[in-house]
């Protein structure tokens, strides 16, 4: 976590006990905290504070997003087939549809219109960054596509794995729902928020005492929502100059694992205007990802590869599957996520052990 | 050594890591993710791999999950639905042994540096005097799990450990008691994992083929009674037949899936003198003197010889010292010469 964020939530938990919704002058100090948690949300994503709703963390909001609108206008909502599961679930469960993309990862927009012109949609989902290969969408053309087709749907997009790289309130704008997740941004887990902007057709899912506007009830988690608050000032402030640092990292990175791997697949785009800095996905053709993982867990470093089911098995990337990714490439998945406390040192190891790994891995076993 | 003990989340494998690492060797536990459908066995569940992580973290070991679904599918779940088909009766413990623990899994192992794997199998492996392996019976005869990983080979043997194989269950428990692990009363797995007991094997495989309804008749062909599928019956089956009482047990003696007809008679009427295997495997040298027969996984042994068939060396036939009852198409019958194990084949 960011240190800011470590000493915000220290703090609050040690301070400020009240429940924010209480009456007396402790829930009113915590309340105090909350509501500038909530600026500072705001702020970061280019939304009002009113327009905010605190959750549990980024599934819940992506949960809330796609139910919330469908269950005030009653129609099916849509989203892209690289979306995160907390996207696709809640969609499929709804009854709604997955639109294709384009073998460049970004939703293919004939296909988003054919499916709006199939039957009415409440809201189309579309994320601003891929969590797995940091490929990032137009939402302004996306927006502009659904207005011409089906005006009255609106635009809800997953900026999770996007938050820490991009302005978010210009990328945003288009988009009348938007979720963003503490961790993603070295804030605490457990806490994320989706803005529903003024007029967009919404209902609770949860409900009870009425918290967050009546969008989101249960008593709010003050301290994850401050220590948030205070990874995304930072996150924000700094911003311009960790996309530049990590920039010339990754590309020495990819450079290297280019020139030390034959076969090597880099499957993220090269150019940084169509994906985020920290993120990127190689395939490795002729090495099971797992062993992959395992290998470079022994040699010090944590990367991980296309999603995990519960059991912390690995599955195959349905985001690999929906680009059309060769299925020899998909298997030997790898990610590497660098970010704001990534340092070149961390790099260099990587660089240096990597080699060693596939060279293992490939080797026939006598 | 570096070894990778499987770790199904049971207090068997448990107790297994927890020796090798008590033993002063380099131990890793992997969890299985094999079945990705229904299951309420407890095998492949999200507790179990965390029972697994649990009792690692306690041991101060790392822990990965595998995923081999794939592998699983391919070589368990796929053939033991095509065999039930064409009226075999498939062992998918076995075949999961033999493809994806002791095979796929081994060559995983192998990958990432590992010398050895291990599992807690109720088994043991021993040195003959000429040097050679083979598996034995774990010393708890009740809790044997010989039959089940019989399908090892020399390479195989040298290379698989079975740490609690010379453990009684009781001392198994008393020991994951002692050591605070999470698992030490945890009740054993015994059915099919990928079968749930709500639904059953005739709703499982109703889902993945065509189910035949078939008559049963006497030896003297004469209409006795009529079966929902005849791909769940098996030879030498005397339950669920639908059969009226009052008449001597009555025990299927074939069935034909070109008539769909179940034939029925006698417990004498089952007795063969030899048998017909396929996919025959030794140990090591091939025994040509007598063997004891165990032909399912708790079941008795009875003597006899193993004829080498003609071709390659993978059929044989089975001479029984006195008459036995049939075995099923499809079953493992395993070769015993003492407590260990000599080699296997299966029913024809």
């Amino acid at each position: 976590m960011r240190p800011e964020a470590v000493a915000a939530v220290s703090e609050v938990n040690a301070v400020a006990f009240g429940n924010p919704s209480g009456a007396h002058r402790w829930a009113r100090a915590a309340r105090r905290l909350l509501d500038d948690a909530r600026d500072v949300v705001a702020e970061a994503v280019g939304a009002r504070p009113s327009e905010v709703v605190f959750t549990s963390g980024g599934t819940e909001a992506d949960n809330l997003a796609i139910r919330g609108v469908a269950g005030a206008t009653g129609l099916r909502p849509l989203c892209t087939a690289v979306e995160h599961h907390a996207v696709i679930r809640p969609v499929e469960a709804s009854g709604g549809a997955l639109v294709a993309v384009a073998p460049d990862g970004t939703v293919d927009l004939d296909a988003l219109r054919a499916e709006l012109a199939n039957g009415p949609a409440g809201v189309v989902s579309v994320m601003l960054a891929n969590n797995e290969t940091g490929t990032l969408n137009d939402l302004a053309v996306v927006a502009e596509t659904i207005a011409e087709t089906s005006p009255g749907t609106v635009l809800h997009t997953d900026a999770v794995a996007a938050a820490a790289w991009l302005d978010l309130p210009a990328r945003c704008a288009p988009a009348s729902l938007v979720t963003v997740s503490g961790h993603k941004v070295g804030g605490p887990k457990g806490i994320g928020a989706l803005v529903v902007r003024d007029g967009t057709p919404f209902e609770a899912t949860l409900l009870g005492g009425g918290q967050e506007h009546e969008r989101r009830s249960g008593t709010q988690n003050v301290a994850g929502a401050v220590g948030f608050a205070a990874a995304l000032r930072a996150t924000v402030s700094e911003r311009e100059a960790t996309v530049a640092r990590v920039e010339t990292m990754r590309q020495r990175l990819v450079r290297a694992a280019r020139e030390a791997v034959p076969g090597l697949v880099v499957v993220s785009p090269d150019e940084p205007d169509r994906r985020t800095a920290g993120t990127v996905l190689f395939g490795v053709p002729g090495v099971a990802r797992e062993a992959l993982v395992f290998m470079l867990d022994r040699a010090g470093v944590g990367a991980s590869w296309g999603s995990s089911c519960a059991s912390g098995a690995t599955e195959p990337s349905h985001v690999l599957a929906a680009v059309g990714i060769d299925r020899a490439v998909a298997e030997g998945a790898l990610r590497i996520s660098l970010g704001w406390c990534s340092t070149d040192a961390e790099v260099d190891h990587f660089i240096a052990v990597l080699p060693g790994v596939i060279a293992d891995l490939r080797r026939e076993v006598a | 050594m570096r070894v990778l003990v499987m770790m199904s989340g049971g207090v068997d494998s448990s107790v297994a890591a927890a020796l090798l690492r008590d033993d002063g060797h380099e131990v890793v536990g992997t969890t299985l993710k094999l079945w990705g459908g229904e299951s309420d066995s407890g095998c492949c569940s999200v507790s179990d791999v965390d029972d697994a992580r649990r009792v690692a973290d306690r041991l101060g070991i790392d822990h990965h999950t595998f995923n081999f679904s794939e592998a699983f599918d391919s070589n368990v779940v796929d053939p033991y639905v095509a065999d039930h088909a064409r009226n075999r009766t498939p062992n998918p413990c076995i075949e999961c042994n033999r493809h994806v623990k002791f095979d796929a899994v081994d060559e995983r192992a192998r990958l990432l540096g590992f010398d050895a794997v291990a599992t807690g199998h109720h088994a043991r492996i021993v040195t003959r005097p000429d040097g050679t392996l083979r598996v034995a019976r774990g010393a708890d005869r009740a809790k044997d799990q010989s039959y089940v990983v019989h399908v090892l080979d020399q390479a195989r043997l040298a290379r698989t450990l079975f740490p609690i194989g010379h453990l009684a269950k009781a001392e198994v428990r008393e020991i994951a008691t002692r050591m605070g692990l999470r698992t030490a009363s945890k009740p054993d797995s015994q059915d099919v994992c990928f079968i749930t007991r709500a639904q059953g094997r005739g709703s499982f495989l109703g889902d993945r083929i065509p189910l035949t309804p078939g008559r049963v008749v006497d030896v003297e062909g004469t209409r006795v009674g009529e079966v929902p599928a005849i791909e769940l019956v098996t030879v030498g089956q005397r339950r669920g037949l639908g059969l009226p009482g009052g008449t001597d047990p009555r025990y299927v003696l074939d069935v034909d899936p070109a008539t769909s007809t179940v034939t029925v008679g006698s417990k004498d009427d089952l007795l063969v003198s030899s048998q017909r295997v396929e996919d025959l495997m030794w140990s090591a040298e091939a025994v040509t003197g007598t063997v004891e027969v165990q032909c399912s996984a708790h079941g008795r042994t009875a003597p006899a010889v193993v004829e080498r068939g003609d071709g390659d060396g993978t059929t044989a036939t089975v001479r029984w010292v006195r008459p036995q009852r049939r075995v099923a198409p499809g079953q493992s019958m395993v070769f015993y010469e003492g407590d260990s194990v000599a080699g296997g084949a299966r029913s024809c």
